[in-house]
């Protein structure tokens, strides 16, 4: 079979992806470096009869994709940082709602406006954290562009199954970056569509009743279920209420639905880890320079591993514990003040064995940055 | 169908003080629904927050109670999504102009086929009595207790300006004239918005010298008239009821219906 092979931007791949996953609904505000994404979906969408549109603010595209998710639509908004912070009230009320939807955060340099056209990872535990309340959400990344596509087709997939925004964390690098892209015919890979409740026309349906594995059955806003929908703490039906059972059960599913599947949430890829005995962690555009220097230090006869993160939150916690387990050094390599390496120092048993290696000047961390690192560990001096 | 029958009942008694305006809007709202015949699966009601917000529950519609200010975008992505749907957008004189003054005027602006009902009470009822960008000079309230210094905002004029195509003003002491002007609001193509003066009692009521929700109601009476009265020109100062801008305009909805055809053509050569 002929690939259709092209050569595209980060950004394009989470357009190719949004659209194989049957994106029906873009709503957005132009910010470096996520323009691009609305500017090929603004030309994208009307040809398959999808619609896009600008809002006036970061604010009123999170709405709007909400609303528009609660028709039944596959939604999308893309962002970067000062967006990003603007759409965390909406943000939570779409996890109170349950409702499918996809936020992608292009990360620049922050706080505030800081360095929109340079890279960094800054917002990793705001991705997490960011709202208010407790509650628990996807976060998935990419160091490829072919991981792009597929983890944004993912991203829709976890979406739909679990009622859930799912984020996309990509950083300046993965998203203005050239790589080939192969595209996958339709159907080559599986796609989630949202489950639909069975209840009949007539019958009382509770739109808020989850059932055993925590998925909820939906019925689409204009169809034939009327039903209220609230970020207030409601029963059943969606009607608010301040019943301490019913906050209490809906606080604990909120949260069960997404941490007790975490394992088969989580993706991630391992490089040589068998006989490692410094283990590398990083996930996003810094991945590509740990990938690259692990592979060439194996090749010294060095034994060094891998992890990459793909999957940031809900954190592997056990996956990394084994993993990790036998190894003298774990290396956390990211472009922040170490927010995940605080999270690996909490998975693995003695957390004295696990360093940041950070850059936080708007460059990619180079080979020589981890050379150095690692001579220190392996007592060469620098 | 009855009246009632656009009522959940199961999540009655209401939580509105005795003698709020926002149930008479209420009613007012499902009477035209009612004289309109719309099927109620066809209906979304799209509230943010605050007393008059709340409205959304109480009704048998599609109905989706959302953040403070934001309703108005979260109706967009509905209606873009069905437009074939109904939506109507209750709205406080807080929820809709200050936290949410941005969103209203881009709402006008696109001139998207909803209807927008401004339940003007001029204050913040659910936090407690706070002054609204719509309390005007001179009132009291709990955050203005040596009274207002800002100046209010003339809906009306705003929404014209903004580019609504239907924009109008009543009070729920003229509750027939309300009905009237919502089924015309609600059957308007394009953005449609309704100003309806509501009292809020316990808190406007209360701190301005008006005890009672009859005061208020004679309040409405006294200091409103129809739009062109011979009294208007005795008496500037009375507030103009009525509908002021009916206009035929291009509808977002429509408009982008034309665009997805272009795309379309575009890309078949
Ligand atoms: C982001 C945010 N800020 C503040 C509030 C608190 N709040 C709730 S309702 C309200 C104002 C309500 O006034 P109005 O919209 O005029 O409606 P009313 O209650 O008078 O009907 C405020 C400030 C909130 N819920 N969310
Ligand atoms: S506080 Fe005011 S607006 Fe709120 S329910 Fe009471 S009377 Fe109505």
């Amino acid at each position: 079979m002929k690939r259709n092979v092209k050569f595209v931007q980060g950004n394009e791949a989470c357009v190719e992806g949004a659209l194989y996953a049957g994106l029906d609904f873009f709503a957005g505000y132009p910010i470096t470096p996520s323009t691009e994404i609305a500017e090929h979906l603004s030309e994208r969408l009307p040809i398959k009869g999808g619609k896009f549109i600008q809002m006036e603010d970061e604010i009123a595209s999170m709405c709007a994709i909400i609303g528009a998710s609660l028709t039944g639509k596959k939604v999308m908004t893309a962002t970067s940082g000062p967006g990003f912070s603007l759409k965390q009230e909406a943000l939570g009320y779409a996890i109170m709602a349950e409702i499918p939807c996809v936020i992608v955060n292009v990360q620049r340099g922050g706080p505030s406006t800081g360095n929109p056209t340079h890279v960094s990872q800054g917002d990793v535990n705001q991705a997490r954290w960011g709202s208010h309340g407790d509650y628990a959400i996807v976060v998935m990344t990419a160091s490829t562009i072919q991981d792009v596509f597929e983890v944004t087709i993912r991203a829709f997939n976890i979406a739909e199954t679990y009622r859930t925004p799912v984020i996309l964390l990509f950083d300046e690098i993965i998203g203005h970056m050239r790589e080939k892209l192969i595209l996958p015919e339709p159907g080559e890979i599986p796609l989630v569509e949202r489950m639909r409740t069975s209840v009949k026309s007539g019958v009382d349906y509770h739109p808020y009743l989850p059932r055993e594995d925590g998925r909820l059955p939906m019925s689409d806003f204009g169809g034939k279920h009327r039903y209220n929908v609230t970020g207030l703490f409601h029963d059943m039906w969606g009607f608010p209420s301040t019943k301490p059972e019913i906050v209490h059960g809906l606080l604990r599913h909120l949260n069960d639905k997404i941490i007790n599947y975490a394992e088969s949430i989580c993706m991630y890829k391992e490089f040589e880890l068998e006989d490692a005995e410094i283990i590398f962690i990083s996930y996003g555009a810094s991945a590509r320079t740990v990938l690259h220097t692990v592979k060439n230090r194996r090749k010294a006869g060095e034994k060094v591993g891998f992890i990459e993160l793909q999957t940031l939150w809900p954190f592997p916690y056990n996956i990394i514990r084994r993993k990790c387990a036998n190894a003298r050094h774990v290396i956390v390599v990211e472009m922040n003040m170490g927010q995940l390496t605080r999270t690996v120092k909490n998975a693995v048993e003695d957390h004295r064995k696990v360093f940041l290696m950070n850059r936080i000047d708007g460059l990619l961390i180079t080979v020589s940055d981890i050379r150095n690192i690692l001579r220190m560990l392996q007592g060469k001096g620098v | 169908m009855a009246f009632k029958d656009y009522i959940r009942e199961r999540f009655f008694p209401h939580i509105w003080c005795p003698g709020c305006g926002h149930g008479m809007v209420l009613k007012g709202m499902l009477k035209a629904v009612e004289k309109l015949g719309i099927d109620k699966n066809n209906i979304v009601m799209v509230s943010g927050i605050g007393c008059s917000a709340r409205i959304t529950g109480y009704v048998d519609f599609h109905t989706l109670h959302t953040i403070h200010g934001r309703a108005l975008a979260f109706a967009t992505g509905v209606k873009i999504s069905r437009p074939e749907l109904c939506l109507i957008v209750p709205m406080g004189d807080g929820d809709a102009l200050a936290i949410g003054g941005n969103h209203f005027i881009h709402a006008c602006r696109r001139n998207i086929d909803i209807t927008a009902v401004i339940m003007n009470n001029r204050i913040y009822g659910m936090t407690g009595g706070q002054y609204s960008p719509l309390s005007g000079i001179g009132k009291y309230a709990s955050t203005a207790p040596y009274s207002t210094i800002e100046n209010k905002f003339d809906i009306v004029k705003l929404a014209e300006t903004a580019g609504a195509s239907f924009v109008a003003r009543t009070t729920t002491y003229h509750i027939r004239e309300m009905i009237d002007i919502l089924c015309m609001a609600i059957s308007n193509k394009g953005f449609s918005v309704v100003e309806i003066f509501s009292q809020c009692p316990t808190y406007f009521g209360r701190k301005n010298e008006l005890k009672t929700p009859t005061d208020m109601l004679n309040y409405f009476k006294d200091n409103t008239t129809p739009i062109g009265s011979k009294v208007k020109e005795a008496n500037p100062e009375l507030i103009e009821r009525g509908v002021f801008i009916n206009s035929s305009m291009p509808e977002y909805c429509e408009e982008y219906d034309k665009i997805v055809a272009k795309a379309k053509k575009n890309t078949e050569v």
